[in-house]
């Protein structure tokens, strides 16, 4: 990625901008809007980003300081939530996996902003706790503790501790819920 | 964590991260905006004009 033009790095780094965009939002048209704001943004300020950094990140951090500084602005406590998450089911709810799968959407989209942030930069994305930390602009101990708490809220939700629920998500089953490729 | 002394703890993150990674995957795949593409296009097309003009 380093010999990459950065203008040309941040292309490929778009399907996971809205990906996160989506998740953050839970809104298609705000995730719009903030991916174009973050996009005129790194791109008018590429200067500004020293090559050899994880650019994700640096999009990620741009994005989500748009999104709550626009929430701030709006004095919007409560965000407008467009079912992202279940609209882009890709299969039919006829199978115990499936149905597990919507019940994961729907709890993971009420878990609170900082709650999601964290599971979506940790557990989805793959970011540390200390580069998460720095995108939150919170200390890393307290990013641990918001996916821990994260986690125990799915938990609750989806009633995890008890064991049947589990069972039903063999790693088969897991190989077929959610595969984007399915027809739907 | 708790989770490496507690595999039903452990079993409860990696079912959750999984999950996680499925639903990130997808969205992923989401189509990407007119609006973005038609965006770049514009930005490309300006940085084309700024470097004839120099």
């Amino acid at each position: 990625m380093s010999d990459m033009d950065p203008k040309d790095e941040l292309v490929t780094h778009l399907p996971a901008l809205r990906a996160f965009a989506l998740s953050l939002t839970r809104n298609r048209s705000t995730a719009d809007d903030m991916m174009q704001d973050t996009v005129l943004k790194a791109w008018s300020n590429m200067d500004k980003f020293q090559v050899g950094t994880n650019m994700r990140a640096w999009l990620f951090t741009i994005l989500r300081n748009n999104y709550y500084s626009s929430r701030r602005k709006l004095n919007r406590e409560v965000a407008d939530v467009d079912n992202v998450f279940s609209d882009t089911l890709s299969v039919k709810p006829d199978h115990d996996g499936r149905l597990q799968m919507m019940d994961f959407r729907d709890a993971f989209e009420k878990l609170a902003d900082e709650h999601r942030e964290a599971l979506i930069l940790v557990g989805a994305s793959g970011f540390s706790y200390d580069d998460a930390a720095e995108m939150c602009g919170v200390a890393t101990g307290t990013m641990k503790s918001r996916v821990n708490r994260a986690r125990a809220k799915l938990t609750e939700l989806l009633q995890l501790n008890d064991d049947e629920v589990l069972e039903l998500t063999d790693p088969a089953t897991m190989a077929v819920v959610g595969s984007p490729n399915l027809p739907s | 964590m708790a989770s490496k002394d507690d595999p039903k703890q452990a079993r409860i993150d990696s079912y959750i991260d999984q999950n996680l990674k499925k639903v990130f995957s997808e969205l992923e795949q989401d189509r990407m905006p007119s609006e973005i593409v038609d965006l770049l296009s514009v930005l490309r097309a300006q940085d084309e004009e700024l470097k004839t003009k120099k």
